[in-house]
């Protein structure tokens, strides 16, 4: 798909496979570089993104404070832009 | 309806192609868009729209000329057709979930059988809205839905009330819902037997219905007695497993040239194209074919088919091409160049099943060809497609762009489709 969207961002993450599969991220380098762990995954399910624009399972996730959504769409993943 | 016979459903993802896209670029959104094959090499039709489009009268299979007068803000989007699939997928996993009785017709559209499941408890409608609601937040696509006791009536529900819905046609309500709808929304009604219902009088499918079996059946044949069957929700066909593959019907290949076809020597390349790939796709499925189909389209977009039976059961190119150009040869008006054509086998019998033998045909040639085509094919899987090719073909291939097959793989019933 051509990525002409600004709302979508791809993001590099530290993930861990549990042994029963599982996939957790453990944080997340923003494009400007910067890393940032995760503090606790508290949801994934199925769920597409309206305002990026993909689908795939969605993370709700705790950086700090803040709460965000974290997508992996098959093999990449990506945030919605604020 | 429910608690008495079956509860089936037919979930049909709107507008497909152009919601998967319009998903992945939210800045379409708001703007009437369609997908398009490439206007280029001129296999340039509508393949999709999104409901914006479809309100400036933009059609799906017109040509990309068309649809822009139509609508001058129109946006083409290419297809991606690896995230159709996907998407396609994704909503048949889903489904899974429910029922083993996962039916795909085509990409977008399956049949779903939940009788005797442990989701038949919530009741067709309410399990019909979650999967509606479902397929919305997780894939970020809509469907609409169609709940009824039979197939015909559950996709007739999920064509009535569109996007993102859900309608029950119950057996109770068949004379209020079903009945007063156009006899050509019915499954398997195209637009040749729909005029010809009309000239009977016959134009809702509640006529239909209450038409005497034995005039259809002299005025279609036995297709009469099945149509008579479907408006009066009579369908007993079984939804199939999941994975079950429903039985081939034919095997065919079709292909919209980048320029007119104006003699019979160009056909002949065309169909030497053709031939080979559906007499590998015979082979590959075991079968012979009993019967050869072509499709022939002009640039106004008339287009008809014929058929002839072979004298014996066959899955060589060479025979098939023979075929084709006889039926071409016999049929076409050379003052009508062609825009696209297609060639069938159908009639499909299974390779290993005992034939006459002809008088006239000699069975050791015959054999010899056939290991010479599997040899070609072999060729071809090795090194690739362009490393052997017929010379009738080769000097006409300015007739194709090279990526065509990736869009006929999925697109089989698209230009040549024929009402029943």
């Amino acid at each position: 798909m051509e990525e002409t969207n600004s709302a979508k961002v791809y993001v590099a993450v530290k993930a861990r496979f549990e042994p029963d599969g599982r996939l957790i991220p453990l944080s997340v380098t923003w494009e400007d570089g910067v890393e940032y762990p995760i503090d606790r995954v508290m949801e994934r399910k199925r769920a597409a993104s309206m305002k990026a624009g993909g689908t795939g399972f969605r993370y709700r996730i705790r950086i700090g404070s803040r709460e965000t959504y974290l997508f992996l769409e098959e093999d990449k993943w990506f945030v919605e832009r604020r | 309806m429910e608690g008495q016979g079956r509860i089936i459903l037919h979930a049909d993802m709107n507008s497909f192609y152009a919601s998967v896209e319009c998903l992945h670029q939210p800045e379409l959104r708001a703007k009437p868009v369609a997908v398009g094959g490439d206007a280029e090499a001129r296999h340039g039709i509508i393949l999709a729209k999104n409901q914006l489009a479809k309100k400036y009268g933009v059609k799906t299979g017109e040509a990309l000329w068309q649809a822009r007068q139509k609508c001058p803000d129109l946006v083409i989007v290419h297809p991606h057709y690896d995230q159709y699939m996907r998407f396609s997928r994704l909503a048949r996993e889903i489904y899974g979930e429910y029922t083993d009785r996962v039916e795909p017709f085509g990409l977008d559209e399956c049949w779903l059988d939940v009788t005797g499941t442990e989701s038949q408890r919530k009741g067709g409608e309410a399990l019909a809205q979650e999967l509606r609601r479902r397929i919305k937040a997780e894939l970020g696509v809509t469907v609409s839905i169609g709940v009824s006791d039979n197939k015909i009536f559950a996709k007739l529900g999920s064509d009535y009330r569109k996007p993102d819905a859900v309608t029950v046609f119950s057996r109770r309500e068949m004379g209020e819902k079903v009945w007063p709808l156009p006899v050509t929304d019915l499954l398997y009604v195209g637009p040749a037997t729909g005029r010809k219902l009309r000239s009977y009088g016959v134009e809702t499918i509640g006529q239909l219905a209450l038409t005497p079996p034995e005039y259809l059946k002299s005025w279609f044949g036995k297709v009469g007695l099945m149509l008579h069957g479907f408006a009066n929700g009579y369908d007993l066909t079984p939804v199939a497993r999941a994975g079950e593959e429903s039985p081939v019907k034919s095997v065919g290949n079709s292909m919209t040239t980048t320029r007119d076809l104006v003699s019979l020597e160009d056909i002949s390349a065309v169909y030497w194209v053709l031939c080979e790939s559906v007499a590998a796709r015979l082979r590959e499925g075991g079968f012979l074919c009993r019967t050869v189909q072509i499709g022939l389209r002009d640039f106004g977009l008339y287009s008809f088919e014929r058929q002839l039976t072979l004298e014996t059961p066959s899955c060589l190119a060479s025979e098939l091409h023979r075929a084709a150009m006889d039926l071409a040869a016999a049929n076409w008006d050379e003052r009508r160049p062609l825009r696209s054509i297609g060639v069938r086998g159908t009639e499909l019998i299974p390779a290993s099943s005992p034939w006459q033998l002809s008088l006239f045909q000699e069975e050791a040639g015959r054999e010899k060809k056939e290991r010479l085509e599997r040899s070609v094919e072999e060729l071809r899987r090795r090194f690739g497609k362009a490393v052997i090719g017929r010379a009738a073909a080769r000097l006409h291939a300015d007739l194709w762009s090279p990526d065509l097959e990736k869009t006929q793989v999925i697109h089989p019933i698209g230009l040549l489709k024929t009402p029943l």
